[in-house]
């Protein structure tokens, strides 16, 4: 399926590209790039060399299946039983619904027809079994209907990529002569039976004619949307303020939550104004929790950014971000759980102050001081222990280094003097230099490379001054002194 | 005197410069050595004046969560909720100046929570003057030139701070020339030499056995 809302024209090439282990590969092409040659699963470079022209966006693979998963569930407008089918299909058991649509021919054009107005392009076929449903589609006529009893015929004339078979056993089945599905069922079966007794099933052409042919079921078992959860409060008079009614709101929608056995991680409180406008506040938390008391403590400062202007008359509150939580046991002797009350920390705080005031450190593998720690929101996974590293580094970093003006004796040495804040400072001993080259990769050509010296000056205050360049390195005029950290 | 500092009580410590990291140090080679989060506030002051912690360099064991926020009484209402969690294994936080919100009531609070949870709560303070305060212990700290490096005559080697204990409940004040060991995260605690005078050449004398 494609997204045509912003679709480029039919006539030009375009790829989907997703990072391999060596490289960007192709993720998914269209029917112009299809038709010039460029495969799936080739690298960028390779099929650049083969089509200069050929224009390249990069894949939203997250995105796609978190959009496949809702479109799971919205097509249950049709029948009430749907599934995934692998990363680009969706199977929908349709018995018994094509006479509310009009017959199944009508079915499918206004399926056509409804994610047409999606945006989104859709190969449609109907058939009893779903190994045919898949073929069909996939290699079929448009909107090809299959009715019982002619899965031989409509499937015999398809090729065996049909089978929904893994590229190995394609290649294999060709190599055999079997080039289409009416040749490989046409094989007898004890032979076929024991060629491939051993492979497993997307690499079984038996299995998978079987399924195709409906000698083998394949149910499809569609799973549950996840229950939502909200409480509402319908007031008779508009009011002013929401905070009254907030721990009713939250005892209500915890219980419904352990009726069912689940936790949010995000709520919001909706509030109607009785001129028709809403004010909607987000809290989050970094575990799933259904406790009240924890639930209306994050509302507490926020209450007061509601403009009330005429009053409100109706306050949602929903849940959001659910999952399925387990009830655990409290401590025999009455303490309470450390991560419990880490997490609940974390909330509080992010719910006080947001979510880029508290953070937690996460180191990378970077020789650029200021790459190899990075501060992530703490709402996020728990925290992990940070790793010591090896070489000398200062414990506090200026977020931008700060330029001095210094004096020294040798242009490569380290400086005898330097004035930073306005203050001389004379160095008495120094370590280093220590050189960092700018990382090719991420940092724009010209980037000049770094010498880190660790220096003390005459009060005994240890600094980590770094020169920005050399002289005459040709990138740019004179290297520059700034001052990066200080050490303990 | 290193029992002093490892009591879980509130303790401000002063530092000499706002670039000197040496009171940083000495909160660091106080922290307890079991697990739990550490959490660190920070005013925007101080950050920008004083830099942010550079994990990489400190290298604590514990994980270690920072609040960067820009008003002082947020850092007191962050430090005063992880003072409440049983998962917190100490708390620090940096002011920067005076705040009028940092008074003997707002020192108070964070000193009974701390003593009532057993954490060790730490305020550092820079460009402050060391008014009145509940702080059990009042240390005031100041760099040193460091220990000789011992493979390298002109490298700076352990760090050393003057620390003074100016107000306590527990010891009696008084002066100290502090080395930290660092690879054994040991504090030796020495006779006061505190006569500045003897420290304050300008090393010229070293630069030039160096070269």
């Amino acid at each position: 399926m494609e997204r045509t809302g912003n679709a480029p024209p039919d006539d030009l090439p375009v790829a989907m590209v997703a990072e391999g282990p060596h490289g960007p590969v192709i993720h998914d092409i269209n029917r112009a790039a299809g038709l010039a040659g460029v495969q799936r699963g080739a690298r960028v470079t390779d099929m650049k060399a083969l089509l200069p022209d050929l224009r390249i966006e990069y894949a939203d693979i997250v995105g796609d299946r978190r959009a496949m998963e809702q479109l799971m569930f919205w097509v249950r407008r049709w029948c009430p039983w749907s599934v995934q089918d692998g990363v680009d299909g969706l199977v929908l058991d349709t018995t018994g619904s094509d006479h509310l649509w009009g017959g199944e021919a009508k079915m499918l054009a206004d399926m056509e027809a409804q994610f047409s107005m999606l945006g989104l392009t859709a190969q449609i076929a109907l058939a009893p079994t779903w190994g045919a449903a898949w073929a069909l589609a996939r290699y079929g006529t448009v909107r090809s209907i299959c009715p019982e009893g002619e899965i031989p015929q409509k499937l015999s004339a398809l090729s065996v990529d049909a089978l929904r078979l893994n590229n190995g056993t394609v290649t294999l089945l060709r190599r055999l002569g079997l080039k289409t599905i009416g040749a490989l069922a046409d094989v007898p079966r004890l032979s076929l039976t024991r060629r491939f007794v051993k492979a497993k099933l997307n690499e079984n052409p038996v299995i998978r004619l079987d399924q195709a042919m409906g000698h083998t079921a394949e149910p499809v078992s569609s799973p549950d949307a996840a229950p939502s959860f909200r409480a509402h409060a319908r007031l008779p008079e508009p009011i002013m303020d929401p905070t009254p009614f907030l721990p009713d709101l939250c005892a209500d929608l915890c219980d419904q939550m352990e009726a069912q056995g689940y936790g949010c991680r995000r709520l919001l409180l909706t509030v109607y104004h009785t001129d028709g406008d809403t004010h909607r506040i987000e809290v989050a938390m970094s575990v799933h929790s259904r406790d009240p008391d924890h639930l209306l403590y994050l509302f507490r400062d926020k209450l007061e950014a509601i403009n009330p202007g005429y009053g409100f008359d109706l306050i949602t509150l929903d849940a959001a971000q659910t999952e399925q939580m387990e009830v655990v046991q409290a401590q025999l002797e009455g303490g309470t759980d450390e991560a419990v009350d880490l997490s609940r920390l974390t909330d509080r705080l992010t719910a006080r102050f947001g979510t880029r005031a508290v953070t937690r450190p996460a180191l990378r593998e970077s020789h650029i001081p200021e790459r190899a720690q990075n501060w992530v929101a703490a709402l996020g996974d728990t925290l992990e222990r940070t790793k010591t590293t090896a070489p000398d580094r200062p414990i506090r970093l200026l977020y931008t280094p700060e330029e001095v003006r210094v004096l020294y004796a040798v242009p490569k040495g380290p400086p005898v003097q330097f004035i930073w804040r306005r203050q001389t400072h004379k160095i008495t001993r120094y370590a280093g230099p220590e050189r960092i080259a700018p990382e090719w990769w991420h940092d724009k050509p010209g980037t000049r490379l770094r010498d880190y010296f660790k220096v003390e000056d005459h009060r005994g205050r240890r600094f980590w001054l770094y020169r920005e360049g050399l002289h005459g390195d040709g990138r740019g005029g004179d290297p520059r002194w700034f001052v990066h950290g200080m050490f303990a | 005197m290193g029992s002093i500092g490892a009591q879980k009580v509130l303790s401000d410590v002063f530092a000499d410069t706002a670039a000197d990291a040496a009171a940083v140090g000495f909160v660091l080679a106080h922290l307890p050595r079991e697990a739990g989060t550490v959490l660190w506030a920070q005013d925007r002051l101080s950050e920008k004046e004083a830099g942010q912690p550079y994990m990489p360099g400190i290298g604590v064991p514990q994980p270690v969560m920072r609040v960067n926020v820009s008003r002082p009484s947020d850092v007191l209402v962050a430090m005063e909720d992880a003072l409440r969690c049983k998962a917190v294994s100490a708390v620090i936080g940096e002011i920067w100046g005076d705040p009028p919100t940092l008074d003997f009531t707002a020192t108070k609070r964070l000193a009974l929570r701390a003593e009532a949870n057993g954490v060790p709560c730490w305020l550092i303070r820079r460009a402050a003057s060391p008014n009145l305060s509940a702080a059990r212990n009042r240390w005031r700290i100041a760099s040193l030139p460091s220990a000789a490096h011992p493979h390298d005559a002109q490298a700076p080697g352990d760090p050393r701070w003057q620390v003074e204990l100016f107000r306590s409940r527990a010891a009696q004040p008084g002066i100290w020339a502090v080395r930290y060991d660092r690879t054994t995260g040991r504090l030796d605690f020495s006779a006061a030499s505190v006569d500045r005078a003897v420290d304050t050449r300008d090393g010229a004398d070293r630069q030039r056995a160096a070269r």
